[in-house]
């Protein structure tokens, strides 16, 4: 073993799709749930983001065998169900660990929004809840990825990431005056703010397989403020430096692009340091708005599914540079050649100064 | 308390009034301990109790990272931040939102003292010392991390604190092992 760990299953449930192809194609065809809502949640401001028809979810989850939960614990367990169906492993087995990642959970405390899990897939250790902010998601790939490597009593990781939105999240949001009230506009100049999504991915890792590969993942903290990035990018700079030199068959950067007027600058200021500004870029908070504990796993999945094709996934909303630095980044959708190996990094950062970077390869 | 050693003893006081007295009897000056919520301000005194004859401090450092453990998360802030929100009271305030968030602390300790390297907040269904010693122990997987402040900062809300914390290195010493933290839980409980 030479620190990698491997993508067994995984899979995509957002207001667009049931599967990590069907969102994949969403992005690819600039398709978005990002709609402008009033009075949801009880909310006084309207706003805009991507929220799922609860009825249609629920359908979805009692075909897939799931009735009668609270609807975040529903998308959890849709999201794992379909992950763990496609791996092919016994969810029940002293050999598997769970790991969720959100922010708010269904919005009681955290450490009950795992007993779902625990209680439909009868895990045999407790769950792990990681709520590291918006990189959530990054964090536990990271956390995971070490399990596997340091842990020789568990052969498989759950990972799932999920967040459904409320009257709690989007009123702090307002009350910070960072939504855009439009679908949001990453990296563009004339970008207002950022659009809240609900979505849940899942992916199962294990030590050995074919196919997609986390090569090695970082967290790291700016040291700057605990609700704005560092100016100089140092967080996502240093997370960055932590996976160079770069691949060779590199094909882009899936990073974070919140679309709000620091986040955006900060990461062009990373990638510079990095020396990375010449990678593609894509940035798909345009299309699924954040998804905050689920963005990390989701934006990986889509990300793996763009590579797959050999497509660099366009940017929605962006169409004029909006950064001091430049971001080699596209409306359209672009094409790579990838013979034999491709590889790409997540990027992400979040509040209380986080950052995640993550390596993913195929072959 | 420090290594076994009483730094300072209150009986009338709990939660939140009793880190504001830690707070001016460890004589730490960072006024922006007064902004800060329940578990944050239990975070930074715990870690400034651990971390105060440390020489070289407030020098940016990427290896030491802040890994913490909870049970409640950022519950005790959630409740203050609800309560600006309802159909009575609709002001909803930023300054506590900000604080809504179980990783927070762990970014106040790196601000605080210039820690560059990864931090991360899990919260677990219970006090668990197995769990929290193999994600400190893997952490150290990141070859730029060389030292590791954890452990266990929780509360249910202002009154009620729990903080016990560790820097753990590489090297030789005392292994960080659960029946070490188990130990001083039966110790001094």
């Amino acid at each position: 073993m030479n620190g990698q760990v491997a993508i067994l299953g995984c899979s995509a449930v957002t207001p667009l799709g049931f599967t990590p192809e069907e969102n994949f194609r969403a992005v690819l065809e600039g398709r978005s749930e990002l709609r402008l809502h009033k009075g949801e949640f009880g909310v006084r401001e309207p706003f805009v983001a991507s929220l799922f028809n609860r009825d249609a979810v629920r359908k979805e989850a009692y075909k897939e065998g799931i009735p009668g939960y609270g609807f975040f614990d529903t998308i959890v367990l849709l999201a794992a169900s379909k992950a763990i169906r496609e791996a092919g492993i016994d969810p029940a087995s002293e050999k598997v660990q769970f790991v969720l990642s959100t922010i708010k959970g269904d919005g009681t405390p955290l450490s009950s929004s795992a007993a779902a899990l625990r209680e439909h897939f009868h895990c045999k250790h407790p769950v792990t809840v990681v709520s590291n902010a918006c990189i959530s998601g990054l964090s536990a790939l990271v956390s995971a990825r070490r399990m596997l490597l340091c842990r020789e009593d568990i052969d498989y990781i759950v990972v799932v990431g999920a967040e459904v939105q409320s009257r709690f999240i989007v009123t702090g949001f307002q009350s910070l005056k960072a939504l855009s009230e439009e679908p949001c506009k990453p990296f563009d100049a004339g970008r207002t703010g950022l659009n809240l999504g609900e979505a849940s991915a899942a992916v199962v890792l294990g030590r050995e397989g074919a196919g997609w590969q986390i090569v090695r993942g970082v967290v790291r903290n700016d040291a700057n403020h605990i609700s704005g990035p560092s100016r100089t990018g140092e967080g996502s700079y240093n997370a960055l430096r932590a996976l160079l030199p770069a691949p060779e068959d590199l094909a882009f950067i899936s990073v974070h692009g919140t679309a709000t007027a620091y986040n955006d600058e900060m990461e062009s200021i990373a990638l510079e340091r990095a020396g990375l500004s010449e990678v593609p870029v894509s940035a798909l908070k345009g299309i699924f708005g954040h998804t905050m504990g689920a963005a990390g796993i989701l934006e990986s999945i889509v990300s793996m599914k763009a590579a797959e094709y050999g497509i660099i996934l366009p940017t929605a909303g962006y169409s004029t540079p909006g950064t001091s630095r430049p971001v080699n980044l596209s409306a359209s959708p672009r094409r790579f050649e990838a013979p034999g190996s491709v590889s790409f990094i997540k990027l992400l950062s979040g509040f209380g100064g986080v950052n995640g970077a993550v390596l993913f390869r195929w072959g | 308390m420090k290594d076994g050693e009483i730094v300072m003893q209150m009986s009338e006081e709990k939660g939140t009034a009793l880190l504001g007295a830690a707070y001016r009897h460890l004589k730490v000056s960072y006024p922006k301990f007064f902004k800060m919520d329940a578990i944050s301000k239990a975070g930074l005194i715990a870690s400034e109790i651990l971390l105060a004859d440390e020489r070289e401090r407030f020098v940016p450092r990427e290896d030491r990272a802040v890994v913490l453990f909870s049970r409640h998360g950022c519950e005790a802030d959630d409740i203050h931040y609800r309560e600006t929100i309802t159909d009575g009271n609709y002001f909803p305030s930023p300054a506590l939102f900000v604080y809504t968030l179980p990783n927070v602390v762990t970014g106040e300790i790196a601000i605080r003292n210039l820690y560059r390297g990864e931090t991360s907040a899990y919260v677990l269904e219970k006090f668990d010392a197995g769990q929290i010693v193999s994600i400190v122990s893997e952490s150290f997987e990141d070859p730029v991390t060389d030292s590791v402040l954890c452990g266990w900062v929780d509360c249910a809300d202002d009154n009620n604190v729990e903080a016990l914390v560790f820097q753990v290195e590489n090297g030789d010493g005392e292994e960080f092992t659960a029946d070490v933290i188990n130990g001083i839980l039966t110790n001094y409980k």
